[in-house]
């Protein structure tokens, strides 16, 4: 039925200069979503604004410049409260009746605490120490460590030490699962984990047979749905996660549709071909923190005691108290997930108005486990968003072991943050299944793209210690005198435990 | 403006120490005079001394130095320590007026034995017991302040250079095996007489030279087994911190500053897998008590003293040996005036601890 009410006015304009056009039609062929059209009638290049997505695969690729994607000028009678996108939601659901999709973190307006944190210098009362002349170490070691000492008769050390994960600097791949994103895009991250010396992260869709050879930098996950676990993937990795939470969608499961199932993805996740992976919201063998730690011990039973076990929750409310919970349970990392954390699909709702940031999250767990003396039985890993070397240091100073980055990840392999991958048409071939679109990213440059982006964010680390006078990053763990506070009020600064600057 | 402990208060200093491998006592007169050419490393704002085997004809009991704000809180803290210890001796330091230092608090040490009962029913030993006590004392009890609490040994400080307060404590007139000293420049603050150095815990003292940069990653972590960082100073982490590993976790104190100062990875991994695996273990389980930034500290305990720098060795120390003394300053002017001659002098490296212990104990 047409009806005027209907019509939604496309988001973005398409803006092609026809004087530098070509007609080569790179344009038509490149968008997965059929914006553009050859006319052959008038030799006219016309788009289907309504398609677009502001993807950008289009302006990247015209060989004239010819392409410029920009948002659609019309609008509707300025409303403080009923902003325009606002309304847009309310005439699309009254049209399907559906539940608002969208993908990536949280757009919206919220504080980024990471911005009002600033870091500290040495200058005169001690040096800085120059990160080209003298050694700046940034390896750290993810997993419990023992209370006590042990010694032998003769005085000599037990060094046996509980499982713990090695990284050469304190940055992994976090999850995201082979399903949501390319075959392609996991090689990408599977390969640059190993020259880099870090992690990545399978995510919850298992682990393609081709990448077990990447198991001492992998972690594998096991959440809800339990997509392709079995004993031989638990073992493949160098730990495991249990998925309870996600900071994009806190309290729900995964959401994978049927047609991003095809037959690679099916015989990963062991699921038929075709068939929507949706996880269930709980692990329903966990209604309680001690069904937790029964399931922490069946993965290492399973796994003979070998591998740390990661228990990953989404920042919520009551974040400290869970996570004491966790630090109890035999967990050996915990990683928690900040409310702008990215997905590959979550409800819009959800994901823009569930949880809490990332850093009064990591704060207020840092304080709590050391308030009851268990912050050695746990790391800390923290994501969801951290954007930039800056961020890594803050966290860390914050209290932090290491920080899991995705979205800087996808960014690096070509993602323009669109935030449509729920769509699975996305055209820099990374979060879809369609072989054509897929080899769109070639896995060889995505590996030496993120293997850049780290190493650049590695030397920033390193000068960003040294200027504050720290040669290692265990030194700045926790550190939170290397901090202060700028515009913010009293009880951000006591959550965050750091004065504001000037003080 | 702020009272000393409110605000974090990085100061730059001069360090000696001196100690006899042989255990022969001697006054401390030699090592107030190294702190003399060593002038301009203080500002006037704070210096001490930490001495062993002081106390030979009390050496069975904990020797608690006190200083008081006033009469009423002495009181109370007597109330305390009548509750938990026999008191053997109450008195006043004794004390020569001078006038370079003024202002002075209430100065007094106790000689303490711990009441079995009581021990009993806290299930600990008395050192751990000790230690809580102090603790309590210095975080519970507003104007007192416990400054030194070993056995068979002191310390003495105050704010004013430290070759006053050596006069002002008359400890020329107390003969030990061992001594360390300091001579403070804080950047903040007129200074308070409990921030000087040495700071102590039992009878492990640090006297320090240096900003470190670790320090709240390292406050932090110690905080978690029942030390309360009350001066934000350096120090007073680094004292807990010796606690902490050499009498709680039974460290000998090169493994101590293997765990402080710990070798860079790229020369653990030069090492033999057995000293690799050690070296390994102790970087991963101590991660938060490694030091980073400029540091020279000298720790004494009983029978013994370690010198150590940072692993950079971003401030000066030497070292130097004269028939069974030996000597550590942070210029070698001042081990000069100490012993003129000497049979070795060198600079540790970074990271490279100087242990001596005294021959057969104490």
């Amino acid at each position: 039925m047409i009806m005027p009410i209907n019509y939604i006015l496309p988001e973005f304009e398409v803006e092609r200069s026809d004087y530098r056009c070509i007609r080569c039609r790179v344009c038509e062929r490149q968008c997965a979503n059929g914006v553009h059209r050859y006319d052959a009638d008038g030799d006219i290049m016309l788009s289907d604004e309504f398609q677009c997505v502001d993807c950008q695969r289009c302006v990247c690729l015209c060989p004239t410049h010819a392409l410029k994607i920009r948002k659609n000028e019309n609008e509707l009678r300025e409303n403080a409260n009923w902003k325009q996108n606002t309304i847009l939601e309310i005439y699309k659901q009254a049209n399907t009746g559906g539940v608002l999709l969208s993908s990536m973190g949280n757009p919206e307006p919220f504080p980024v605490y990471w911005d009002k944190i600033l870091i500290n210098a040495s200058q005169v009362t001690n040096p800085s120490i120059d990160p080209l002349r003298e050694p700046m170490e940034t390896r750290v070691f993810l997993g419990k460590k023992p209370h006590d000492i042990e010694r032998d008769v003769n005085g000599n050390i037990n060094t046996e030490l509980p499982p713990q994960v090695e990284l050469q600097i304190p940055v992994m791949f976090s999850a995201m699962s082979y399903g949501s994103i390319s075959y392609n895009a996991h090689q990408s991250l599977a390969t640059a984990a190993e020259a880099l010396g870090i992690c990545y992260n399978t995510g919850e869709g298992g682990l393609h047979e081709d990448f077990y050879q990447y198991g001492k930098n992998t972690i594998v996950q096991v959440a809800s749905g339990r997509f392709g676990v079995y004993k031989d993937y638990l073992e493949a990795g160098a730990a495991i996660e249990i998925k309870m939470g996600q900071g994009a969608k806190p309290g729900i499961g995964g959401h994978l549709p049927g047609t991003k199932v095809g037959a690679d993805v099916s015989k990963t996740r062991m699921i038929p071909e075709g068939s929507d992976a949706i996880s269930p919201a709980p692990h329903h063998d966990i209604y309680s923190i001690e069904d937790l730690r029964q399931l922490v011990f069946s993965l290492k039973e399973a796994t003979d005691y070998k591998k740390p076990v990661i228990v990953k929750v989404a920042a919520v409310h009551n974040i400290a108290a869970i996570a004491s919970g966790i630090a109890r349970s035999g967990a050996d990392i915990i990683a928690i997930d900040g409310f702008r954390g990215g997905t590959g699909a979550a409800p819009t709702r959800i994901r823009d108005n569930v949880g809490i940031p990332i850093e009064l999250a990591l704060a207020a767990v840092d304080k709590r486990l050391r308030d009851e003396g268990i912050r050695q039985n746990v790391s800390l890993v923290v994501g969801g968003s951290v954007r930039s070397a800056s961020d890594v240091i803050k966290a860390i100073a914050l209290g932090a072991d290491a920080c899991y980055i995705a979205t800087s990840a996808l960014l690096a392999l070509g993602c323009h943050l669109c935030r449509t991958c729920q769509s699975g048409k996305c055209n820099w071939g990374i979060a879809t299944q369609d072989p054509e679109l897929v080899k769109r990213l070639n896995p060889e440059t995505g590996k030496e793209r993120l293997v850049n982006l780290l190493t650049a964010w590695k030397h920033e680390i390193k000068e960003m210690m040294g200027l504050m006078g720290i040669n290692s990053i265990e030194a700045l763990r926790g550190n939170r005198l290397m901090l202060r506070g700028v515009g913010l009020n009293e009880k951000e600064l006591e959550i965050l435990g750091i004065s504001h600057a000037g003080e | 403006m702020k009272r000393e402990g409110e605000f974090r208060n990085p100061s730059g200093c001069a360090i000696a120490a001196v100690i006899s491998k042989e255990g022969r006592r001697f006054s401390a007169e030699k090592i107030i005079e190294s702190m003399i050419p060593m002038h301009d490393r203080s500002n006037g704002l704070g210096g001490g001394f930490a001495g062993y085997g002081i106390y030979p004809k009390y050496k069975d009991f904990f020797a608690f130095h006190l200083f008081f704000d006033d009469r009423h809180i002495k009181k109370d803290v007597e109330e305390y320590l009548k509750e938990r210890y026999e008191i053997v001796l109450s008195e006043e330091i004794p004390t020569r007026k001078i006038p370079e230092i003024t202002d002075e608090p209430i100065i007094w040490r106790y000689f303490l034995n711990p009441l079995k009962s009581v021990l009993r029913s806290a299930q600990l030993d008395e050192k751990e017991f000790t230690a809580r006590v102090v603790m309590h004392i210095n975080t519970k009890m507003n104007g007192a302040y416990v400054f030194s609490s070993g056995k068979n040994m002191g310390a003495f400080k105050a704010v004013g250079f430290p070759e006053d307060v050596g006069r002002f404590y008359m400890l020329d007139e107390y003969a030990g095996y061992s001594w360390t000293s300091h001579g403070r420049y804080p950047t903040n603050t007129p200074g308070w007489w409990g921030g000087s150095h040495p700071f102590g815990l039992l009878d492990y003292s640090v006297v320090h030279n240096g900003e470190i940069s670790s320090y709240d990653a390292n406050r932090r972590f110690i905080e978690m087994f029942g030390y309360k960082c009350t001066l934000q100073t350096d120090t007073e982490v680094m004292a807990y911190i010796a606690d902490f590993l050499l009498r709680r976790k039974g460290l000998t104190p090169k493994e101590m500053a293997e765990v402080i100062a710990a070798p860079f990875w790229s020369t653990i991994e030069k090492k033999d897998e057995a000293e690799k695996a050690r070296l390994t273990y102790f970087r991963t389980i101590y991660s938060s008590l490694l030091m980073t930034g400029p540091f020279s500290i000298v720790v004494g305990y009983t029978g013994g003293l370690m010198a150590l720098n940072d692993r950079l060795k971003l401030r000066s120390m030497v070292a130097a040996e004269k028939d069974d003394m030996v000597y550590i300053a942070s210029e070698e002017t001042a081990i000069r005036v100490m012993t003129p001659e000497v049979d070795k002098i060198w600079s540790p490296a970074g990271g490279e601890p100087v242990i001596v212990n005294v021959k057969d104990g104490v």
